[in-house]
């Protein structure tokens, strides 16, 4: 072919082999044409979900970087904001969050070594623990609306007096930003959980479907790698928006 | 080669069809499609400066209204940066050369790419769409409280419309990062690698590390608008130069996004139009990196004149300097490569030699405004306008012209003419600095930027200025019509016009669809073109 | 996989237990007014249990160095961008002058 004759011409030198192609090392059906190896082929996809990961990581970090700002400027704010939210709903979730990295983990394992039915049911399980979130939270924004805590022309705190009933409560200046950075700190991590089960569901059908095996199961971890992550935005969030005045009680 | 292969289809032929090109996985197809899409930008954008240079021709705001000269500027701004600069180089070359560069059949996830096309077009489908609605005026830069508060304009779905097209860079940039690190063909070590692609993958660091944060940012705008969640309200407690802060983490680096490519791209025309081994290499590969890291730690510089801390600016203003550094190692690696070689004054090179020279104004001028003490006289003025420009048009879009013309004959199979190119090159560059040298003396003089009257005194140098804008509109002109003859009439590409070193020119004009006929195994280092007398390999 | 490493079933048990407990000592730490400490306590905890998570649960124990690298960039990014930008609000008040 002209290209060795051109090859030589430029200097790089063109192995003069036949192409190695898919059939000469048996192809595995789910091998991508431009990659050589199932190995590669899955180190790809890992960085991959890794750099994606990275630019979640700076996402939520301007939000972080918000808190951190707002939280120096306005100490007070912070602590008796903090504790108008409801440490037992955001604890409870923080539970849920992890037994769920811990089902979804399993799933990843069980896809390893083979086992279609640990799989599937794992990922239910993730799935419904995902789920569990989702509703908790519901309950807490609703708690939230209730308690006029919602940041903008309808914001009139209220608290739960000691005689039971709603009253009207004055918060610090910089409380309307705390409940600002509240609702869009957990709302954008609920949403990536939205996402999240989302894709727990595809992969669900996939797997039901008796379409990962052993020897493929990339997208089965590379999911799991999305899960875990928002796990860990969560990680942060619980001790940074609730606990922050929990040693003088919690209110909501 | 003098004729195309007609036995072989080359990526441009098979498969037909519109849905074959839409639904495209080849690299090489997404990197045509964006081409097509960022030249339509490019003229939109164009179009809005021709608005800002006509109300300048005279002192008195006669030509639109204030509020239609806001929407002028930032239309301008907004295009011109998310969706002309930012893909320019890197979704077009970079997709078409990577690849290929690193000897291997594609990106690591061609779908992924395509998707990055797709949200590229859906992001500018918004913006079209607030162009239609009458546009936003708050200037690219989105300042609070005014854009989260006060303007009346789409300013939610402008930021929507950037978040959208960030949000296709970061997929560009991951897949260049991936590939560059797992996809090299046996016996391409780093070192071996073409600087363009060094040049990429520092780009494709700081588009994932910085594109997020201004993600955020202007998501917080729109949640401030639509939702009344008020972040930057002074009156609930708010900081705007907060919002100041996250948006520059961002758009500082973002400068380096639409430069980096540019200088990849240097590199390759340098070398090849010198036929010599780049001097420095491993210099020019770290400038690179160290560009992109030193990069995210100079945002302050923007906000000197804010309430930002005077010691924090110290800070800033410090490091600014030595980002200017690695820049000119660059550019004294390329005069040293083209010392004492054989030089051919080819189109591509006279694009070359017009970027060392303005690239070097801009880069110097950045120092004036990076002391603080001047930056307080000179920000928001006419020099700040000029210095960007002289980078990124005397820069980055000088570079991306002289890229388009060294590759066009491997992408498109075709030769363009010489002469006409030659003219545009020339025009571009008279036409450039008879736009924006005045505008260095105007904001020296005073002249703010962002106003569309000012001082009579200040008219004979406008004047200039948008006559050079008329020259710089047409240089930019002839390469569309000359390129477009010649996918018409031009004559057939050879393998190598050029006679160049590189992965690229091994391989057929246009190239197939899966590049290479077989797999790629390399043993010379980059650029070789003496190999038999001792080269310095920096 | 041939080359995966296939983790017992009880380290995610032990990590998934660990967690929890975490959980609890954070919620009881945040009782107690410890100044300060309360914080330290409070970042130190989710920093260690994010770190859990990373190791065993993402298996980055596993990977190449090049994605150790990677996921230590993505957080180092992020005290650039804390660092740096609260270098500004923390020497405000400096110079003695209001406002600046």
């Amino acid at each position: 072919m002209a290209d060795t004759t051109t090859g030589a011409a430029t200097g790089h030198a063109m192995a003069t082999h036949a192409p190695t192609g898919h059939g000469a090392h048996g192809h595995h059906p789910r091998l991508q044409h431009h990659f050589y190896s199932m190995e590669q082929q899955l180190e790809a996809s890992t960085l991959g979900m890794w750099v994606f990961l990275v630019t979640e990581i700076m996402f939520f970090g301007g939000l972080f970087m918000a808190y951190i700002v707002y939280r120096t400027m306005y100490p007070l704010a912070w602590v008796e904001s903090s504790r108008e939210l409801n440490v037992l709903m955001g604890g409870t979730n923080t539970a849920v969050l992890i037994c769920s990295s811990l089902t979804m983990v399993l799933a990843v394992r069980c896809a390893q070594v083979g086992s279609r039915k640990g799989l599937v049911t794992s990922l239910i399980a993730t799935i419904l623990l995902g789920s569990v979130f989702l509703v908790v939270k519901f309950f807490e924004y609703k708690a939230k609306f209730a308690h006029g805590l919602v940041p903008g022309p309808y914001w009139d705190p209220h608290a739960v007096a000691a005689d039971g009933t709603l009253q009207r409560i004055t918060l610090p200046f910089g409380s309307e930003i705390f409940f600002a950075l509240y609702f869009i700190m957990t709302g954008i991590h609920a949403a990536h959980m939205i996402v999240g089960i989302g894709l727990m569901t595809v992969i669900l059908v996939m797997s039901a479907k008796g379409r990962f095996s052993a020897e493929y199961y990339n997208p089965v971890e590379i999911s799991g790698l999305y899960w875990h992550f928002v796990d860990i935005v969560w990680i942060f969030l619980f001790p940074l928006l609730y606990l922050l005045g929990y040693h003088l009680g919690n209110v909501g | 080669m003098s004729t195309p292969d007609t036995e072989r289809h080359s990526y441009l032929d098979a498969p037909y069809g519109l849905k074959a090109w839409l639904l495209t996985k080849d690299h090489k197809r997404i990197a045509m499609l964006y081409l097509m899409s960022i030249t339509v930008f490019f003229a939109i954008g164009g179009m809005f400066a021709a608005g800002i240079r006509i109300e300048l021709l005279t002192p008195k705001g006669d030509f639109v209204t204030a509020d239609l000269y806001n929407k002028l500027f930032t239309m301008h701004g907004i295009v011109m940066i998310f969706f002309f600069l930012i893909p320019s180089i890197p979704a077009t070359l970079g997709n078409f050369l990577i690849p290929i560069m690193c000897g291997t059949k594609d990106l690591a996830f061609p779908r992924i790419n395509l998707l990055s096309w797709y949200l590229y077009v859906a992001g500018g489908v918004i913006l079209l769409s607030v162009v239609a609605m009458g546009g936003v005026d708050t200037g690219w830069t989105f300042y609070t409280p005014y854009s989260s508060t006060a303007s009346i304009t789409n300013v939610s779905l402008a930021a929507t419309g950037a978040f959208v097209a960030g949000f296709s860079s970061i997929l560009t940039g991951f897949n260049f990062i991936v590939t560059i690190h797992r996809m090299r063909a046996p016996g391409l070590t780093w070192f071996r690698l073409p600087l363009f692609v060094w040049a990429h993958y520092a780009t494709s660091l700081v588009m994932i590390l910085g594109t997020p944060v201004v993600a955020i940012t202007l998501t917080l705008i729109v949640a401030e608008r639509t939702l009344h969640l008020g972040i930057f309200d002074p009156r609930v407690g708010g900081d705007p130069v907060l919002f100041q802060h996250l948006f520059w983490f961002y758009s500082h680096p973002a400068v380096y996004i639409m430069i980096l490519p540019g200088m990849g791209v240097m590199s390759e025309l340098v070398s090849a139009m010198s036929r010599k081994q780049v001097f420095g290499y491993s210099f020019v590969a770290f400038s690179s990196l160290a560009i992109a890291v030193i990069g995210f730690l100079v945002w302050g510089h923007h906000l000197f004149v804010s309430s930002q801390s005077a010691y924090a600016g110290l800070v800033f203003s410090i490091i600014t300097m030595l980002v200017a550094v690695p820049s000119a190692v660059k550019t004294f690696n390329w005069a040293a490569t083209m010392y004492k070689g054989s030089v051919s004054w080819e189109s591509p090179t006279f694009w070359v030699v017009g970027f060392m020279g303005l690239f070097a104004i801009g880069g110097l001028t950045g120092l004036f405004l990076a002391t603080m003490g001047l930056d307080i006289a000179l920000h928001d003025t006419y020099f700040v306008v000029a210095h960007f420009h002289y980078i990124m048009v005397g820069g980055a879009i000088m570079a991306f012209m002289g890229g388009l013309h060294f590759w066009w004959p491997k992408m498109t199979g075709r030769m363009f003419n010489e002469t006409f190119a030659k003219i545009s090159a020339v025009l571009v560059f008279l036409g450039f600095n008879l736009t924006f040298f005045p505008q260095f003396i105007l904001g020296y003089m005073g002249m703010p930027r962002r106003y569309y009257a000012y001082p009579d005194e200040f008219q004979v140098l406008n004047v200039a200025s948008s006559l050079g804008a008329s020259i710089l509109a047409l240089g930019y002109l002839l390469p569309a019509i000359y390129f477009t003859y010649s996918l018409v009439k031009g004559k057939a590409a050879p393998a190598n016009p050029w006679g160049a070193k590189g992965l690229e020119w091994t391989i057929p004009s246009p190239p197939p669809t899966f590049n290479f006929d077989r797999d790629v195994v390399v043993t010379e280092p980059a650029y070789d073109y003496n190999p038999s007398r001792e080269v310095h390999v920096g | 996989m041939s080359t995966a490493h296939i983790v017992p079933v009880r380290t995610y048990v032990a990590v998934w237990v660990t967690l929890l407990v975490l959980t609890l000592t954070t919620s009881w730490a945040a009782s107690y007014d410890f100044g300060f400490l309360n914080t330290a306590i409070a970042l130190g905890i989710a920093v260690t249990k994010a770190s859990l998570v990373v190791i065993f649960f993402m298996g980055v124990r596993y990977n190449t160095p090049l994605t150790k690298v990677v996921v230590v960039a993505g957080f180092f990014w992020l005290f650039i961008l804390f660092g740096l930008g609260m270098s500004d609000y923390m020497t405000r008040d400096w110079i003695g002058v209001p406002g600046r």
